[in-house]
């Protein structure tokens, strides 16, 4: 990190001026450089959450079933029986877009620490992923890469990839979404916390050795758009070793049973200067570092940088006097190195030492809760208007057929086996739903119980309109949980937004933070933190504004549970709800009409809940044979995945009700769903369905795929067609 | 890792060894003691004895992080000079994916591995059929049963010289090979482009046994599958006779 005279320090670091003016009277002082150091990445927004803290208190947080909320290093469920997950989304976008194999590699490693620092063991991972169009030769290799760096990392690590999503459309092109979901299992009494306590305890740093890479990774990686000089920020990018980090990950656990532990903490954005003034502020106590005795793996290392160094598969931990040769022998035992480093003090400071010499000396008060926080005046972007398109809009379709292939084949539509299959996802053996469905299901073992989870987000219709997107978003995970047949509980979320100090995409954020808000009361399923993800521009485009929900659920008989596959010829195919299907921000718009434009419909959020209510009982009973949610290529493309996934056909008649026949059948609106229940069943499930509309849409039968509305044929193919298509799609793209 | 279970003189007693990265070594662990007349406990890469157990089990896995070729570093772990000891003596020993692949590089069993055809690392459930139904390892599949048993791999492409073929078919050593659902062995049915569709081999003895595809995933019908529960009854039934 070079100082060209021109500049001043701060602002080379990512400051503003009155940052540091901020910092200035923190410190009583001006800073030396390692504290500048220091305070330029506890203050990134990335660190810091300088846009988003004022607008992400009002999000609802607590709930019977929550241990632990936001404020950690993941949130904490009980799920009974003395059983608790512990889940947390989070980011590697910027990395991702640099250098994709590195970048999504090291964001697995990252989350995964985030969960066993919790004391969970890890048991699944889910990666929500975005791209530009696939057409693009860089798209491809980004894809080809993150799913690589993705599968590296998991798969030696034993973690399945169980889920997330992949969407590709061009606002991604400058800057992909690479989200990462890690959850774990862990035993109530076993949780472990980064609170440190105690002074005279001991700092231990554990783990990989330290050295120059991801030096800046949170202030000048993470926290600012991409432009011409995005290459050179290459370095900023740290290296994955997942080995070490699977080593890492027992030996921790193992300290876990043994009670060595007084707190946890892992080391990622900002390293040693976040990880150990976030256990200090969090215990109401000091810490001593002193940098000298931290092993390196490089020669002549400044002091500062070995402060922020964001070098990977590192463990900061808390221990007393007493438990420092059991500690340092476990980790002997993992083949890790493991040095005090530190100890825990009573003076409510972060303070650096090089061996006698004090170097830095900052109030941690200051450096953890103070950033700065910005309140931006709102805009209204002039794409989002007030009125839905009208029904007539576009040409009606000549070759209703053909739309169908061309939506089962979209990239976002279509099978995404290419990518899941590079994913161990079957190892732990937890598996009761194989990817490819609504939501994964895992059993907890030695118990009936059973975790559904999903990973959902809808950049296109809250780039429409951010408040009821986002509203959508959370009730499209809660769906896709109850159509396993499990109770939705909670949500942990990962906030991926342009450079929020435009007028415009601060509106987006506030928008989709209050309508996420609004939904995740109304379905009782409180956020137990996440990520906010900020600067996803290059050359000053955003992408769709895009808040990602991943949502765990509880089944109580996990044999109980139901895939969305249609099951025995004959079933009554139910469609439930009374959403009417628009043709705004749906996948047909764009792939048929080349647009993305309107007003999406708004979630009955009332409405939601009782239709889920209806379909978990449905499922819990025995009488719903199969679920799907309606989401994107709307009721024909649910249909036909459901056929697709039984291997069998499905006669269907609809009603168009004043609806033009291509919006019904591939128009989207949340708060569908297609279910299936025998013959015998219909005529009793629809009377109990009480408020929630059900109506009769047809039957499964025979090898062929067949639509109707009011009586005249629209669309019909074999199963088998519709299959290819489907199927084989991202290979051809993939493969030429 | 939980504690060794405590096992009595009449069960079937599996040592099931962990390297640093091994990442299989619980879901084995779990399946073996799903068997009642069966227990499992670990036995750690650093052991250089090993007592009490009637099969020796090498886990699937990363071990060492296998940046290297599969298996290259495991081979050379402590534990591996008293596995070499325990097969020679006649014991039955067991190595599934990275286990394999650490037999192979320990020449505990013949021939070797590349990277899959495909390049990619692939995990999905394929096929097999039983091509030696008489050994302890698949006494309770019939000869060309076919079974399904997922794989997780990057490097599964078994791979022998002609010689070695001849030999590995002469003596029967070939037990699994990849074959489609009605039990064609095809190149369609190939998940890595391994040599004869070979999944599982064992040793010229019949004792020493490795194959790609992961048994102990498949353990109970709610997580996708029971036909691996044959391969662990065979070896039970097999140590259990050697006792009579």
């Amino acid at each position: 990190m070079s100082e060209p005279a021109q500049k001043p320090a701060y602002e080379l670091l990512g400051l503003k001026k009155k940052e540091y003016d901020g910092i200035c009277d923190a410190m009583g002082r001006e800073p030396n450089y390692v504290e500048l150091a220091v305070f330029s990445l506890m203050w990134s927004e990335h660190c810091g959450y300088k846009h988003s803290r004022p607008l992400l208190k009002h999000l609802p947080t607590e709930g019977e079933r929550i241990l632990q909320g936001p404020g950690e290093n993941a949130g904490v469920i009980d799920i009974g029986e003395g059983r608790a997950i512990a889940m947390k989304i989070e980011s590697h976008n910027h990395p991702s877009a640099i250098e994709p194999f590195q970048g999504a590699a090291t964001g697995i490693g990252g989350i995964v620490r985030d969960i066993f620092a919790m004391g969970a063991r890890p048991i699944a991972n889910l990666d929500p992923l975005h791209f530009g169009s696939l057409d693009k030769a860089r798209q491809r290799f980004l894809l080809e890469g993150v799913v690589e760096g993705i599968a590296a990392y998991g798969n030696c690590m034993g973690i399945p990839t169980i889920g997330g999503e992949i969407h590709f459309e061009d606002p991604y092109e400058g800057n992909c979404l690479v989200n990462v979901m890690c959850v774990g299992m862990v035993e109530n009494d076993k949780i472990l916390r980064a609170r440190a306590e105690g002074p005279g305890n001991l700092v231990v740093l554990f783990g990989s050795t330290t050295g120059r890479d991801g030096i800046g990774g949170a202030s000048i990686l993470a926290s600012a758009e991409f432009d011409e000089s995005a290459e050179e920020k290459r370095p900023t990018v740290q290296v994955g070793d997942p080995f070490t980090e699977k080593k890492l990950l027992e030996a921790s656990l193992e300290m876990r049973d043994k009670g060595l532990l007084v707190a946890l903490q892992d080391l990622g954005a900002a390293g040693i200067s976040s990880s150990s003034s976030e256990m200090a502020s969090k215990g109401g106590v000091g810490i001593d570092i002193d940098i000298s005795r931290v092993p390196l793996r490089e020669q002549g290392m400044e002091p500062f940088e070995i402060m922020i160094s964001e070098s990977q598969e590192r463990m900061l931990a808390v221990v007393t006097p007493e438990n420092e040769q059991a500690v340092l022998d476990t980790c002997a035992k993992w083949d890790l190195d493991a040095t005090v480093v530190g100890k825990v003090t009573d003076t409510r400071r972060l303070r650096v030492f090089d061996g006698d010499e004090l170097i830095g000396d900052m109030p941690v008060t200051a450096l953890v809760d103070e950033a700065p926080t910005y309140v931006v005046d709102t805009v209204r972007p002039a794409h989002e208007v007030d009125e839905p398109l009208a029904g007539d809009h576009y040409p009606e379709p000549k070759d209703y057929s053909e739309v169908l292939t061309a939506l089962l084949a979209s990239p976002n539509i279509c099978s995404k086996r290419w990518v899941y299959e590079q994913y161990d996802h079957m190892v732990q053996t937890n598996n009761a739903l194989w990817p490819g469905g609504a939501a994964a299901v895992l059993r907890i073992k030695g118990s009936d119980t059973g975790i559904a989870v999903t990973t959902d987000g809808n950049g296109r219709h809250c780039y429409l309109d951010p408040r009821r997107g986002a509203r959508a978003v959370v009730a499209e995970a809660a769906r896709n949980i109850s159509c396993v047949g499990a109770e939705p509980v909670a949500i942990t979320n990962c906030l991926n937004f342009g450079n929020p100090e435009k007028g415009e995409i601060y509106h987006q954020f506030r928008e989709a933070v209050e309508g996420m808000g609004e939904a995740c009361e109304a379905l009782g399923t409180p956020v137990t933190g996440g990520n906010v993800s900020f600067y996803n521009e290059s050359f000053g485009q955003a992408i769709y504004p895009n808040p990602v929900v991943g949502m765990m659920g509880i089944v109580d008989d996990v044999r109980l549970i139901q895939d969305h596959s249609f099951k025995d010829e004959g079933d009554v195919i139910l469609l439930l709800g009374g959403a009417r299907p628009a043709v705004d921000g749906s996948e047909y718009q764009l792939v048929v009409h080349g647009e993305v434009a309107g007003r999406i419909p708004d979630v009955d959020l009332e409405m939601e809940k009782q239709l889920q209510k209806l379909v978990r009982a449905g499922i819990l009973e025995g009488k719903i044979k199969s679920a799907h949610d309606v989401s994107s290529g709307g009721i024909a493309c649910c249909v036909a995945e459901a056929a697709i996934a039984g291997g069998a056909g499905a006669d269907i008649e609809l009603e168009t009700d004043g609806l033009r026949p291509d919006l019904l059948l591939f128009g989207e609106a949340p708060g569908l769903i297609v279910v299936t229940v025998a013959g015998a069943d219909a005529d009793a499930f629809i009377a109990a369905a009480g408020d929630v509309p059900a109506q009769r849409i047809g039957r499964v039968a025979g090898g062929a795929l067949r639509f109707r509305a009011d009586g005249e044929e629209l669309a019909s193919m074999p199963v088998a067609d519709a299959a290819g298509a489907w199927g084989s799609a991202l290979e051809k793209i993939l493969e030429h | 890792m939980a504690a060794s279970s405590q096992t009595s003189v009449e069960t079937v007693r599996f040592g099931v060894v962990v390297f640093p990265g091994s990442n299989c070594d619980a879901d084995s662990y779990d399946m073996v003691n799903t068997f009642p007349g069966a227990g499992a406990r670990y036995l750690w890469h650093k052991d250089t004895v090993i007592e009490d157990v009637d099969c020796v089990f090498l886990p699937g896995g990363f071990s060492y992080g296998d940046y290297l070729r599969c298996g290259a570093i495991a081979r050379f772990s402590p534990i591996m000079a008293a596995v070499r000891d325990f097969a020679a003596a006649g014991g039955l020993v067991i190595g599934i994916c990275n286990g394999f692949q650490i037999l192979l590089e320990a020449g505990l069993l013949p021939g070797a591995m590349h990277q899959n055809e495909g390049l990619k690392f692939i995990c999905k459930l394929v096929s097999l059929r039983v091509e030696n139904a008489g050994t302890p390892f698949t006494s309770a599949y019939e000869k060309h049963q076919v079974v399904k048993i997922p794989v997780a791999h990057h490097e599964g492409n078994y791979f022998i010289d002609d010689e070695g073929m001849a030999a590995l078919e002469a003596n029967g050593q070939i037990l699994f090979r990849y074959c489609d659902d009605d039990g064609e062995v095809t190149a369609a049915a190939n998940p890595n482009g391994s040599l004869g569709s070979i999944a599982g081999i064992c040793n010229a003895e019949g004792n020493v046994f490795g194959m790609m595809p992961h048994p102990e995933r498949v353990s109970d019908a709610i997580v996708g599958g029971t036909d691996g529960r044959a391969f662990f009854q065979s070896i039970i039934d097999s140590v259990l006779e050697g006792r009579e």
